[in-house]
């Protein structure tokens, strides 16, 4: 930097208390005002893509755990419905609807961690201790259904990994009443505080256009006045027969990715409790002998399930010569998996469409001609994950 | 007999390397810093639910200049190698490092060309602790396996020439 220089070079992170993980930005600042701000990325990069296409189809699953790993049934869901599409296997409607519940469990799960951080961030220390408290019961849930407490991996190619527990439905109820009495909390200490609404409207602001010429998704979308979900817009694992809203902002700015946040966890409560009311009676797993991993129960007492079972799990099964591509509208905005099969028992490509990566391309936008102490607000709205920025 | 019976009781007799080693076990504050899934199995830990207030170390330090302990939470790629380096070393002593979860301690399921496999061959690590990523109660069981490391210290480790002088 030259003498005459009127601008200051300044690094942000990788360690960093408000970059929610590793990332890295280099902000150019003009006095207090951000003249240019340039992420830069890696710093968690994990080889998962390239990691996949060593690994049989089933082997890839416990990868797409750990690329989002605040909702991981997201990315389980997302993967199979890929490998579902590529295989051509119809899933059973008891699937279907567990399926659409844990993804909207895992939705508020993503969510209110995001809550906790964002308003950490913006000094409301004690919003992550509430967060984090009604969370455990969210863990507990996933604890019951898949024996883990983040990286479960339930969702599996075909169906479930196991059958859902007996208590299935109370529990659920009970993780709904912790959340709902939770939200409450949260909007009582954030929707009218004066210091949160000051350090958040008018603050990374996002209009129509821009976001769309960005191909952003998710919150970050909507927050800019544009009804796009997946959910409604390319219905997945009969998504369209729930009924719930999508919450649409009208500013653009961080305050109101606030307001369809909190909004979106009411409507996951909603879509959650009509699936525990119609939850269809039916096996967990469909039946596909060779593709579909035969229920454990037959493969302790059956010779055929036993052999499949000891098939699949040696050799994999091979996938048809083509691509396909499914997107599913995770906490996050637009999760895709593209997988081109070369009719072997492993994925030729994998490629992710990381909703957190291209929402992260709107940040130079958010903050450029900004203050400085708008970027910390600016990166928390986005709602980042570096597991699944870097992969 | 002796000086012990002549002194009131609030006064306690005992060696300086253990209170030296009380002193640190009870504030040891670590680095808040998180690198993957386990970062928030390290955030819960520090929640309300599981409480490491308890043992006195519920302040994370942004600064590795005021921190004490630095849990590696996550995997390490080799482009953050020279950063965790970097953080290590900015660390006054003394120092301890846990490493948590697979990745950190052996490049758990990551065994390709992005991941330190293993955070020990940047910098020393004093506990490990398995899993992916590993419960709040595990962390919580290796903090303590630490601590019990700590009661085991002398300061004479950290300066030689004073046990020279004194034996």
């Amino acid at each position: 930097m030259s003498n005459t220089s009127k601008t200051v070079t300044l690094n942000m992170g990788p360690q960093h208390p408000s970059t929610h993980g590793v990332l890295r930005v280099i902000l150019e600042l003009d006095g207090e005002t951000v003249v240019k701000a340039e992420p830069v990325l890696g710093y968690l990069h994990t080889g998962i893509e390239k990691t996949m296409e060593s690994k049989l189809y089933y082997k890839v699953l416990p990868c797409t755990d750990r690329m989002d790993y605040l909702a991981p049934m997201s990315n389980n869901l997302g993967f199979c419905l890929a490998v579902e599409k590529l295989m051509e296997i119809d899933i059973p409607d008891k699937v279907q609807w567990v399926r659409v519940c844990l993804a909207e469990l895992t939705r508020i799960n993503s969510h209110l961690v995001w809550l906790g951080t964002h308003a950490l961030d913006l000094g409301a220390m004690s919003m992550l201790l509430y967060t984090f408290r009604d969370r455990e019961s969210i863990m507990d849930m996933y604890e019951a259904v898949g024996g883990q407490r983040m990286m479960t991996t339930y969702i599996r190619i075909g169906g479930l990994a196991m059958d859902i527990p007996k208590d299935f439905e109370k529990d659920i109820r009970n993780v709904i009443k912790v959340i709902n009495n939770g939200l409450n909390d949260y909007e009582t200490l954030l929707t009218n505080n004066e210091i949160f609404i000051n350090r958040t409207k008018g603050v990374g602001v996002l209009t129509a256009d821009e976001a769309i010429n960005l191909s952003l998704s998710g919150p970050m979308l909507r927050g800019s006045g544009i009804k796009h979900d997946l959910r409604k817009a390319n219905p997945y694992s009969s998504y369209e027969k729930f009924d719930f809203e999508v919450p649409v902002g009208e500013n653009g700015d961080a305050y109101d990715r606030y307001l369809i946040r909190v909004e979106e966890i009411r409507q996951s409560i909603r879509i959650m409790e009509q699936t525990l009311d119609g939850m269809p009676e039916g096996p967990y797993r469909a039946h596909v002998p060779g593709i579909v991993m035969p229920p454990k129960e037959d493969v302790l007492y059956k010779m055929e399930s036993m052999i499949f079972h000891f098939k699949l799990i040696t050799e994999g099964f091979k996938a048809p010569v083509g691509s396909v591509y499914q997107g599913i509208e995770s906490g996050k905005g637009e999760m895709g998996f593209f997988i081109s099969g070369d009719g072997t028992n492993k994925p030729h490509r994998v490629r992710v469409r990381p909703p957190s990566f291209i929402n992260l391309a709107a940040l130079p936008k958010m903050c450029e001609g900004n203050m400085f102490s708008d970027v910390v607000c600016a990166i928390g709205s986005i709602d980042i994950v570096l597991g699944e920025v870097d992969r | 007999m002796g000086i012990e019976e002549k002194i009131p009781d609030s006064i306690i007799l005992t060696s300086l390397d253990k209170m030296v080693n009380w002193a640190h076990k009870r504030s040891m504050w670590p680095l808040g810093f998180g690198l993957a899934c386990c970062a928030i199995e390290m955030i819960s830990t520090f929640g309300p639910h599981f409480d490491v207030a308890r043992f006195g170390m519920e302040v994370m330090r942004p600064s590795p200049r005021q921190a004490d302990l630095m849990i590696v939470a996550g995997r390490v790629s080799h482009k953050m190698a020279p950063v965790v380096r970097t953080l290590y070393e900015q660390m006054p002593n003394p120092k301890w490092v846990i490493s948590m979860g697979a990745c950190a301690s052996c490049g758990g399921v990551f065994n390709n060309y992005a991941i330190v496999q293993g955070v020990d061959r940047i910098i020393p690590v004093d506990v490990y602790i398995p899993g992916c990523p590993p419960r709040p109660e595990q962390l919580l069981d290796g903090i303590l396996t630490l601590f019990k490391q700590v009661e085991k210290e002398s300061i004479k480790d950290d300066h030689p020439e004073w046990g020279r002088k004194l034996v």
